[in-house]
């Protein structure tokens, strides 16, 4: 088995049923906060999900993809932080 | 050296599955804040370092330790903030945490934080008694 066939077969499974598990906590979770930190989580899941794909695949192009999907995270992790906390603020 | 990848990547998906099972089973958003911060940052590290051993490449190595440094640098941040604004909302904290360092010393209003309780004590969040 070369290490292409075990990704395939064994590490991406692996990683899109953590990814289901992130989504029952996306949809279920209590307060937006923890939908936000399930969102994050999500997006840094994909991001190692590409790293895979580029083993099986053989071609390192969606690394660019990756980083900017770690970007976006970050981005949208503050910017959502920053308007949570904007609400509970009274002047 | 496959076999070492593999060892690497193997420990990568771990540590991802065991921060998606962590979200699941943690009682309290803090708790989940921080499996977020660690495990889930030390797993995709491992994966993308399994890929450029794997490439064994300029362009490969470069991008994947780009991904990563951004990785290790954003993550407290982000984690800092998000548990920031969810304590001003109101989020409990697990009803078995021992302590609460914070209680009583944010002001519900402007924001501010001191350092000490003081004589305006209906302005503090306080989240024992909401």
């Amino acid at each position: 088995m070369t290490l292409a066939e075990y990704c395939r077969i064994v590490i991406l499974p692996i990683l899109a049923f953590s990814v289901i598990l992130i989504l029952v906590r996306f949809f279920r979770g209590p307060s937006i906060a923890d939908r936000i930190v399930a969102l994050d989580l999500l997006i840094t899941t994909v991001i190692g999900i590409i790293g895979v794909y580029t083993i099986t695949s053989g071609s390192s192009t969606l690394l660019d993809t990756g980083m900017i999907l770690a970007l976006i995270a970050f981005l949208s992790t503050v910017a959502l932080s920053y308007y949570l906390e904007r609400r509970s603020k009274k002047k | 050296m496959n076999i070492f990848i593999g060892i690497v990547i193997t420990l990568g998906t771990l540590f991802v599955l065991l921060a998606a099972v962590g979200l699941i089973r943690m009682p309290d958003t803090y708790l989940r804040i921080s499996v977020n911060t660690k495990a889930a940052t030390l797993g995709v590290g491992l994966l993308l370092g399994g890929v450029a051993f794997y490439f064994y490449d300029l362009s490969t190595t470069s991008r994947t330790f780009v991904i990563v440094l951004f990785l290790f640098l954003t993550a407290p941040v982000g984690a800092h903030l998000i548990g920031r604004a969810s304590y001003f909302i109101g989020n409990k904290l697990w009803d078995k945490s021992q302590m609460d360092d914070l209680k009583g010393k944010y002001q519900r209003n402007s924001h501010v934080l001191k350092s000490e309780i003081d004589d305006t004590p209906e302005d503090n969040i306080d989240h024992t008694k909401m």
